[in-house]
């Protein structure tokens, strides 16, 4: 079992690896914003533990935490869409030049 | 395999995947838009996918911070001016960090202190919680100098790095004596409490002007810790996504610092142990 999670942590840190160099300097500032929106994936676990009902403080910090984590997610999300609407228009030409 | 389960990991593959996609599409800017929806779909899909989870048994705290969360969440989200974006990524971070940090504790906590956690669960709740806690308090830290409630000139006083050092170190240790005896409550509390100290000595020191970059790289950390969660709980969403995270947000820091033409060891200057800066 933790070996198979340690053979899909390398895999998946090689695929983040690969898919993010060769990003346009344009993109620094949505890409960071969408990976901290994933980076609420910490969600998840927060779930598990707000409703597992296993003790009070544990659905005490769950729920906090669940909180902190949809916070992160909602605002994480709306805010690198807004980014993007941005500067899509403006973009587009460019973008299509690169092809 | 029970149906449930099944119909859980099919989720949880199909979120991966759109995560993965998503963050390709968000490196060209004409589909960088779609690469953000992407990301969304798979994120509620992760979502879903848990809540459908057995150890579930009740809604209502879930429910209740689902919905508080999006309350606080969305103005954030849509209110907060342009300019101000630098800043609000940082307090949205701490926020998500966190998360993986209480989880952690919580984990720790429901396996008697520590007297059922095995060394490997151990390994991976305590690399949760520390890297989670710095996360916290550093992503605050580049807050507040952001948003110039802190001095944004680097605060360094004499003899700094050899009390960030000190302090490094005895959080280190005390991780690993965690590993090797797992039921040490005392030990994992006060891990978390200095590793919440670390957070603020590694950004304390660094300038205004590089926070980007520093923010990039807690963005890392905090993939790293959601990581760590998965390992604990078992759970393969949090791993890929903590792991794209990591390596995504490491990558973006060192290429941050190469578009401002700062060397990535020079921003972290002070920050002990910069691993790898030849990239």
């Amino acid at each position: 079992m933790t070996i198979l999670s340690l053979y899909v942590f390398v895999l998946a840190g090689f695929v983040g690896y690969q898919v993010i160099t060769r990003v346009p300097t344009l993109l620094h500032t949505p890409l960071m914003s969408a990976t901290n929106a994933i980076s609420g994936i910490s969600l998840v676990g927060s779930i598990v533990a707000a409703g597992a009902r296993e003790s009070t403080v544990a659905t005490v910090l769950g729920t906090v935490a669940v909180t902190c984590a949809t916070i992160n997610v909602v605002g994480g999300f709306l805010i690198t869409d807004r980014m993007l609407k941005m500067f899509h228009t403006r973009e587009k030409p460019k973008a299509e030049e690169r092809k | 395999m029970t149906t449930r389960e099944l119909l859980i990991q099919a989720t949880y593959l199909v979120a991966s995947v759109l995560f993965i996609l998503g963050l390709r599409s968000l490196t060209a800017p004409a589909t960088a838009r779609r690469g953000m929806q992407q990301a969304a779909v798979g994120m509620l899909l992760a979502i879903v996918g848990t809540l459908l989870h057995e150890q579930i048994v009740d809604f209502r705290f879930i429910l209740l911070g689902l919905a508080l969360g999006s309350a606080i969440g969305y103005p954030l989200g849509m209110f907060v001016p342009m300019t101000a974006m630098p800043q609000r990524i940082a307090i949205s971070h701490m926020f998500g960090a966190l998360a993986a940090t209480l989880v952690g504790i919580s984990e720790f906590y429901n396996a008697g202190n520590g007297g059922a956690v095995g060394h490997a669960r151990m390994a991976a709740l305590g690399f949760e919680v520390l890297f989670g806690a710095l996360t916290v308090t550093g992503s605050f830290i580049a807050f507040g100098k952001l948003q110039e409630l802190l001095p944004g000139r680097p605060l360094t006083f004499k003899g700094q790095n050899a009390a960030n050092g000190v302090l490094f170190l005895v959080t280190v240790a005390l991780f690993v004596w965690l590993v090797v005896e797992p039921a040490t409550p005392w030990a994992f509390y006060l891990m978390a409490a200095l590793a919440f100290a670390v957070g603020v000595s590694l950004v304390v020191p660094i300038g205004g002007a590089d926070m980007p970059v520093v923010l990039s790289l807690l963005n890392s950390y905090a993939g790293l810790a959601s990581s760590a969660t998965g390992f604990a709980i078992g759970n393969n969403v949090l791993i890929i996504a903590g792991a794209l995270d990591g390596a995504s947000g490491f990558i973006l820091s060192i290429a941050m610092s190469k578009a401002m033409n700062r060397s990535f060891g020079n921003v972290l200057f002070g920050a002990f142990g910069a691993p790898v800066e030849s990239a």
